[in-house]
């Protein structure tokens, strides 16, 4: 008799909600864990992916490496919801944004603490790990 | 190379919370098409059905629908992309006529939204988002659409106010459109009355006013070859040109945040086909479903040069008496936006203005029409030409 197989379903603790358990990426958790945001990188082309994905569409081929997401990115454009679907919340008001590090762009949250009038299009800012109330993790930009 | 046409159009009315099943309501715009056509059930030969199927708690409805509208046994199948299932809907009419597979094709797009919360219709709504990696920070459309219109505003100086021009329009003609769901005048005093709820800020740059109406709603193209087209009707209008476009779903995958690539691309491809340039179209309905979409739709579509579309409203050049009629009658803003529905009746409206049959919307003597129909944040891009 074969024992249960166990799932892993490490994702599940990504984002205020979670939509999404399995995948094979599920060490990004672990990472976000260890405090580092990480993307992966292809092994043969050398291209790096945010979001990290297990699959590379260049090489056909899943030889992924992990790299962190690491120094500034400057800030693309964001946007304050003062109204949030369902599930969220309790998170009011929070903003989202893109920042673009060169070689790849991170869609994320603005850490809480940065007052809206001190957010310009154009700033640097960096990509932290940040834990909610609820338990779960994501990351947020931290002015640099 | 013969010709595809369009030889009937309908829709049901755009309405708040419709007293009435999903069959029923496709029956509406079905209906009015056939009317429309002059035809029989059994001159069509296939249907294609096109909503998002996150509303429906109907698994497949195509053949439900077959069977209600009495358009078995011919084939069904269903199909979506998004905001813009039933323009991918004509497409693939197009497809199936200009192969000679079937002579006669309906295209039945419908959205019943109102049997969840417009919150819970958020959610859902921003699931078209990358649900692996956005959704998990609580995204939603008007959220995303702020985000361009945020990157727009600081590139070219645009105003909150220019965006709001785009809903003073809109509602110019949601007014005299009977089938609109709304159909109240907005001013530019409604955005900064703070007792109105058109100034309630919902994701910023982006205020209530700046968003489109939900809405239940069904329409219906019937698209035939040529042969059928002149047998059928006294005034085809034909298909043109068509183009279609794909992008990153998730905003890091993007490059562009001031404009939408896919409609820049299936514009590109539709004016090509058609053999016509931007200076041609006469009379265009884009997919407004926020202020800033119709924006950036100028600019994509080549009616403007990138930065320039705040010239056109401020200019009032998009309104019917204006060098390029955009959405007079009322747009996604005021007419309302039941999803699956909205492609259909983009090309309804337009299919009207053609045959000089659009009423108080009537723009002078078009010959040329353009649709634009989006799917998602900018994911799908559908662009569609249509002439006499």
């Amino acid at each position: 008799m074969a024992g249960k197989k166990e799932v892993d379903t490490r994702f599940s603790k990504f984002g205020t909600v979670s939509f999404t358990a399995i995948t094979k990426i599920n060490d990004f958790i672990d990472y976000l864990e260890e405090g580092k945001v990480m993307a992966t990188r292809c092994k043969d082309c050398g291209t790096v992916f945010f979001p990290p994905r297990a699959d590379c569409y260049k090489c056909l081929d899943s030889n992924m490496d992990w790299t962190e997401v690491s120094g500034t990115g400057r800030l693309v454009t964001f946007s304050k919801l003062e109204y949030a679907p369902i599930g969220f919340g309790d998170d009011l008001p929070y903003a989202i944004a893109v920042l673009d590090y060169g070689d790849y762009k991170v869609f994320g949250r603005i850490a809480g603490n940065v007052p809206e009038e001190e957010i310009r299009i154009g700033m640097d800012m960096k990509t932290v790990v940040n834990e909610l109330p609820n338990g779960q993790l994501n990351y947020v930009f931290q002015k640099a | 190379m013969a010709k595809v046409g369009i030889i009937g159009v309908g829709q049901s009315a755009f309405v708040r919370g419709y007293p009435g099943s999903i069959r029923e309501l496709v029956f509406e715009g079905f209906k009015e098409a056939m009317a429309d056509a002059r035809i029989s059930t059994k001159d069509i030969d296939a249907s294609i059905v096109c909503s998002a199927p996150e509303y429906d708690k109907q698994r497949s409805p195509a053949g439900v629908f077959a069977e209600y509208l009495g358009l078995t046994p011919q084939p069904t199948f269903y199909l979506e992309s998004l905001c813009s299932s039933s323009s991918t809907g004509i497409k693939t009419a197009y497809a199936l006529v200009k192969s000679g597979l079937h002579d006669v094709v309906a295209v039945l797009g419908f959205q019943k939204m109102s049997e969840i919360s417009s919150a819970e219709s958020q959610e859902r709504m921003g699931r078209g988002g990358d649900i692996q990696w956005e959704s998990p920070f609580g995204t939603m459309m008007p959220a995303y659409y702020a985000m361009y219109a945020r990157a727009y505003m600081e590139k070219y100086g645009a105003t909150p106010e220019d965006l709001a021009l785009i809903r003073v329009k809109a509602s110019t003609y949601g007014q005299v459109n009977e089938k609109a769901v709304y159909r109240k005048a907005v001013t530019l005093e409604k955005f900064s009355d703070p007792e109105s709820p058109m100034s309630g800020p919902v994701a910023s740059p982006l205020r209530v006013g700046d968003c489109c109406a939900n809405a239940d709603g069904s329409s219906c193209v019937i698209v035939a070859n040529e042969e059928k087209a002149r047998a059928f009707s006294d005034k085809p209008v034909w298909i043109m040109g068509i183009g279609a476009a794909s992008t990153a779903v998730n905003l890091a995958g993007r490059d562009l945040f001031t404009g939408l690539t896919v409609a820049r691309r299936a514009g590109e491809e539709a004016y090509k086909m058609a053999g016509v340039s931007p200076g041609d179209i006469d009379v265009a309905e884009v997919h407004d479903c926020f202020t800033i979409a119709e924006m950036m739709a100028y600019e994509n579509l080549g009616f403007a040069k990138p930065g320039e579309g705040k010239d056109l409203i401020r200019g009032k050049e998009t309104y019917k008496e204006g060098s390029i009629p955009v959405n007079v009658d009322g747009g996604l803003l005021s007419k309302g936006h039941p999803i699956g529905a909205t492609g259909g009746s983009q090309i309804r409206t337009i299919v009207l203005q053609l045959r000089g049959e659009a009423g108080d919307m009537q723009v002078k003597n078009p010959e040329v029409g353009l649709i634009h129909n989006i799917g998602g944040v900018g994911l799908y891009g559908n662009v569609t030409i249509l002439g006499r």
